[in-house]
């Protein structure tokens, strides 16, 4: 899954890379939403598929029947979609700042908390979606349209946050930073609220 | 309340469902379903396609909870939106086995989530006992239906559950298979275990179990101990239900 995520991510940096003419365009102001775009798109990717090969043999049930709490199949499908993402973000960051010619003021840690926190965010959403709709016929379509409106939340934080961290001098991305928490938070509790009775969709 | 129950022995209770409701969004798909499983008791389920035979076997598992009504297992009440138990085994129309895995690989990855000790020796023993040994490297998208079904039943078996339950285990399976399923389903009962049956097959029924029952419209509307009973009797009254007969609700 990472794999195909990176790639996606690789060619995004490449074809924007090359077609942005960096005489007319400031890259600097454009850096941070390409980057977090392509990050929403590689976790739609890779997070659609979450739940969908548990369905030819309807392996989800099995993993029910086991002893212990329903939640902790959904915490183990969000850990792994976390690692997965976090996997592609630590591969492709650097890329972008080398293509994109992206000058770094040294906010290391702000900018790892805002790729934790804000693919936190991205994986969360996308695996209560996924398993929303995994028994549902048209489940990719209703995973893509749901995703997107929800998601814009996460884009516009971490956007704001990655534009106050990049700039010179650094700008305070708390605001932006607190606001992603909270949404992270939310759609950590709401599947805890949700999870027992979407077994039966 | 209907019981069924090996040589009259009602001592031990596996399964007590009392007035079981169960509605899926509008839709009732179970009605006041009451019924008792003795141990080393099974129960025959007949019923057309729609009855909510697979809905009362996913509740009976813990898999699903009902609506209403209360069920017990092993004489404890279980919670309302469901609970698994691990002395309950669940064989359903598929066989929950991973296909890009091998049966092992499969087969060891349940016995590890079931916590059983020395899941790889536990695995081992289930092919064999299933007669799956020679293809245990296999990926299990490569098995023919039969296979399948004799791995399923190896995952099923795997952490020696007391009560059974089986949605229409015989489908799809040839002479030699159904043999297979016939002597290991007869050594489990032997062996102490109960079941529950959902077949449309009444040879099957009066084969594997003790009583038989119908379900219609999310119904049991009709129950007897198959003990008297031949193939041609119980087939003319299970038509004379599906076809809406005298008594039909």
């Amino acid at each position: 899954m990472w794999v195909a995520m990176t790639a996606f991510v690789v060619m995004v940096v490449f074809l924007f890379a090359f077609a942005l003419d960096t005489n007319r365009v400031r890259l600097a102001s454009v850096f941070p939403g390409i980057l977090w775009m392509s990050f929403l798109l590689a976790g739609m990717i890779g997070m659609s598929r979450t739940y969908a090969h548990e369905i030819p043999e309807d392996t989800l049930t099995g993993l029910v029947l086991a002893p212990g709490d329903r939640m902790a199949i959904f915490l183990a499908k969000l850990t792994s979609a976390f690692l997965f993402m976090a996997v592609m973000e630590l591969l492709t960051t650097p890329l972008f700042f080398v293509f994109f010619s992206e000058p770094w003021n040294g906010e290391w840690i702000l900018l790892g908390m805002t790729l934790a926190l804000g693919g936190l965010g991205i994986v969360e959403l996308a695996t209560l979606l996924s398993a929303v709709s995994v028994n549902l016929k048209s489940a990719e379509m209703v995973f893509m349209l749901l995703l997107f409106p929800l998601e814009i939340p996460v884009l516009i934080t971490t956007v704001e946050a990655t534009t106050a961290i990049l700039s010179n001098p650094v700008g305070n991305p708390w605001l932006w930073l607190h606001g992603l928490l909270a949404y992270d938070a939310i759609f950590l509790a709401l599947p805890l609220l949700l999870y027992e009775y979407l077994w039966e969709v | 309340m209907n019981h069924v129950s090996a040589n009259g022995d009602v001592s031990q209770i596996v399964v007590r469902a009392a007035h079981l409701e169960k509605k899926i969004g509008e839709k009732e798909v179970l009605r006041d379903i009451s019924l008792e499983l003795g141990s080393h008791a099974a129960l025959a389920v007949l019923g057309p396609n729609g009855a909510g035979k697979t809905t009362l076997l996913r509740i009976l598992s813990g898999v699903w909870g009902p609506s209403s009504g209360e069920l017990w297992r092993f004489n404890q009440l279980v919670k309302t939106e469901g609970r698994t138990d691990p002395r309950v085994g669940y064989l359903g129309h598929q066989s929950f086995l991973y296909p890009t895995l091998t049966a092992m690989e499969n087969l060891t990855f349940y016995a590890r989530l079931w916590g059983l000790p020395s899941p790889t020796v536990r695995a081992r023993e289930m092919l064999q006992q299933v007669g799956l040994m020679w293809s245990q490297s296999d990926r299990v998208k490569t098995y023919s239906r039969g296979m399948l079904q004799r791995a399923a039943i190896a995952r099923v078996l795997l952490p020696d559950p007391q009560l059974l339950l089986l949605d229409e285990p015989y489908t799809g399976l040839d002479v030699e298979a159904q043999l297979f399923l016939d002597r290991t389903l007869m050594a489990y009962r032997e062996a102490g275990g109960s079941i529950v049956l959902i077949t449309h097959n009444v040879h099957e029924a009066l084969r594997i179990s003790d009583a038989v029952t119908v379900l219609v419209r999310g119904k049991l509307v009709w129950w007897a101990p198959t003990k008297g009973w031949t193939p041609e009797r119980l087939t003319s009254c299970y038509q004379q239900w599906l076809r809406g007969g005298n008594g039909h609700p």
